[in-house]
């Protein structure tokens, strides 16, 4: 196992961490830890948590840290090799194959390059240097494509029947993300460097509001944090996330500057944190009190 | 050498530590951790706990008892939690020792299972005099194989239809014709079976059922490709393999010897845990659509059942619960077991006779996530 230190002058979990502060993005020490030890290592980094923790988000501040180009690759039921690795672009192939036989040019190699679609796993392979790739909930692919998959990040190398074996000359920073709606296969967990996200603390919801939402006040922010965690403890189908938080923030002073008085302005913007018609109607009871017990 | 030994010795007594406690900690992942510390170069026990989380990957709700391992084996701290979990373990290691293998032997309990032998005879007896249960367990069997739930398979084949042309083949074809496509290719993605796993409840408040569902469970056998069938009571037994025979009675009847806790007491939480603790079983579950015949009436712990049931939920494909309760129209989960394990559950549906089962999981392939 090749070990490097310094990947792009950051040598530490700290260095990360004030890295993608400077990205706008905030990171614990666990996270930057383990994404520290991800690098290094030449490990698959694998986030796995609830939806709107901030899974992609960060896969995308490292990449834009380590300044290098994202390759996302999400994940749907049925996804294969095609749109994971590569394709032949038939057209093309055909119309070189009709122009040859017609006596045009000198011989071609059909099965050249320029006749190759790129997907993501391979554009990784063939510029690892340059790019990070995302494999995006991948709960949500068959178990057969997980275990293809493995196969990948155990040697970052790849066969093309027509081409032969094409292999990374350096480990390839890879990110994958899981919402956690089935189990993975334990050997794929195996292979990764592990970090569970969970929603963050209120001081560093407070923080991340006041960096990403323009003009909110420190009041605001702070009523929003508090209800927004309040409102994760109630059995809703789909829990507030950390960007719903800051919409909501900035829709709430939004509302505030035309005129609308505070605990108003919270209420008139719940659309924006709660998307789910029977959420509403669970909520509706409750809303007062939880919106005051945030302003007090 | 001695000197950087003896540390190195101590961290993988942790990992060999976490392997007694039922973590799955590999090799590679312990070689991992060894190098993250190094590259840490710790400043203080929290990069060694960050780096063990991180390459150690426990799951995120054990990372309590994670934490109290660490903390017992670094820092020598008796935790609260780690005082609690002798009788945590204890239910599930019993399990581990007694029941799991596929196959008890015969020879422990010869006298009970004997008895258990007769009881089981007297009720096939009188279970399928009447024959109606019969004649719709062969319509069922009938019916069956179209409509099982279908995954479809990974990979392409080629053949007449289907929804894609095969283009790789059509270019293949045309190199050797001057360039001209001759005949369309089609390729498809065949589907598949899904594995279906059945769980029957054996325990004393499901006794008057069980026969009929051993009935059920072999027809299921017979008519289906890779279904597997556990009973559970105080103990779990992996019967599929009796239940293959042909003849029915003597299926059952053999499948009856092989299960020695008949009308015992309840604790699916357990029995639940001790079928997911076993990996070649719970790989069976993986993608499966599971059955369970049970009334949910949990005497033990309604948490651990719920715990169990989460786990299953996130390794199966659908579960599909039927107890003999839900006959009642106005029926809704009130025991503190299944009222826990509600959530996690797609169907909970009427199990009280053969035909409401039988028509239940000839509906599964239509089963929406819950």
């Amino acid at each position: 196992m090749a070990v490097r230190h310094t990947i792009v002058g950051i040598g530490s979990p700290r260095a990360l961490e004030d890295a993608l502060r400077a990205a706008y993005y905030l990171a614990d020490d666990e996270l930057s830890t383990a994404a520290y030890l991800a690098l290094a290592l030449g490990k698959p980094l694998l986030l796995e948590g609830a939806p709107g923790v901030g899974k992609t988000e960060a896969a995308k501040a490292i990449a834009g840290v380590l300044g290098r180009t994202l390759l996302r690759l999400q994940c749907y039921e049925g996804i294969d090799a095609s749109a994971a690795l590569y394709e032949w672009n038939f057209p093309r192939q055909m119309l070189a194959l009709r122009r040859q036989s017609e006596g045009d040019s000198g011989s071609i190699d059909i099965y050249g390059d320029e006749f190759l679609i790129e997907r993501p796993m391979l554009a990784c392979l063939r510029r690892p240097q340059e790019t990070v790739l995302l494999i995006d909930e991948i709960d949500r692919s068959d178990h057969e494509f997980e275990a293809f998959l493995l196969e990948f990040l155990s040697d970052f190398q790849i066969s093309i029947p027509e081409r032969g074996a094409i292999r990374a000359y350096e480990r390839p920073v890879v990110f994958l993300t899981s919402n956690r709606t089935r189990e993975l296969h334990e050997a794929l967990r195996r292979r990764c460097v592990y970090h569970w996200i969970e929603y963050p603390t209120p001081e560093r919801e407070m923080r991340i509001i006041m960096m990403r939402a323009s003009g909110v006040s420190e009041r605001a922010a702070r009523a929003v944090v508090a209800a927004v965690g309040r409102l994760r403890r109630e059995p809703l189908a789909k829990l507030p996330g950390i960007a719903e938080a800051v919409e909501w923030a900035e829709a709430a002073t939004l509302l505030n500057e035309q005129g609308a008085r505070w605990p108003d302005a919270f209420r008139r913007s719940l659309g924006v944190v709660l998307k789910d018609e029977d959420d509403l109607v669970h909520i509706a009871p409750k809303i007062d009190a939880i919106l005051i017990e945030a302003q007090a | 050498m001695s000197d950087t030994a003896r540390p190195i010795a101590h961290f993988l007594g942790f990992t060999a530590l976490l392997r007694r406690t039922g973590f799955a900690v590999a090799p590679e992942q312990s070689i991992a951790w060894l190098s993250a510390i190094e590259l840490l170069g710790p400043r203080d026990m929290d990069d060694i706990r960050r780096a063990a989380r991180a390459t150690l990957a426990p799951p995120p709700e054990r990372f309590a008892e994670f934490d109290a391992l660490f903390d017992a084996h670094f820092l020598g701290a008796v935790v609260p939690g780690l005082e609690g979990e002798p009788s945590d373990e204890e239910p599930l290691k019993a399990a581990e020792d007694s029941s799991i293998g596929p196959e008890p032997l015969f020879g422990d309990e010869t006298r009970e299972s004997g008895a258990q032998a007769t009881t089981a005879e007297r009720l096939t007896e009188r279970r399928f005099a009447t024959g109606s249960e019969g004649e719709t367990l062969r319509l069922f069997s009938r019916a069956l194989p179209g409509r099982m739930p279908k995954r479809r398979g990974y990979r392409w084949r080629s053949g007449r239809g289907g929804a894609s042309t095969d283009a790789r083949r059509m270019f293949r074809d045309a190199m050797r014709n001057a360039g001209e496509i001759v005949r369309l290719r089609h390729r498809r993605r065949r589907l598949r079976q899904r594995r279906v796993v059945v769980l029957i409840d054996v325990s004393g408040s499901m006794k008057e059922r069980t026969q009929s569902h051993l009935a059920f469970a072999h027809a299921l056998v017979r008519a289906a490709d890779s279904v597997e069938v556990f009973t559970m009571g105080t103990r779990l037994t992996r019967i599929t393999r009796p239940l293959r025979l042909r003849n029915r009675e003597q299926a059952l009847t053999t499948a009856s010897l092989l299960v020695a806790d008949w009308d015992g007491g309840t604790r699916i939480g357990d029995a639940l845990n001790a079928f997911l603790a076993v990996p070649r079983f719970a790989a069976l579950s993986r993608g499966a659509a599971l059955i369970v015949l049970s009334d949910g009436l949990e005497r033990g712990d309604p948490t651990a059942m719920a715990d169990a049931v989460a786990r299953l939920a996130r390794l199966c494909w659908r579960i599909i619960w039927l107890t003999p309760l839900a006959a009642d129209p106005a029926f809704e989960a009130r025991t503190a077991g299944l009222v826990a394990a509600r959530p996690y559950l797609d169907r909970l549906s009427d199990g009280s006779s053969i035909e409401s089962i039988c028509a239940n999981v000839l509906d599964m392939a239509n089963e929406k996530a819950a």
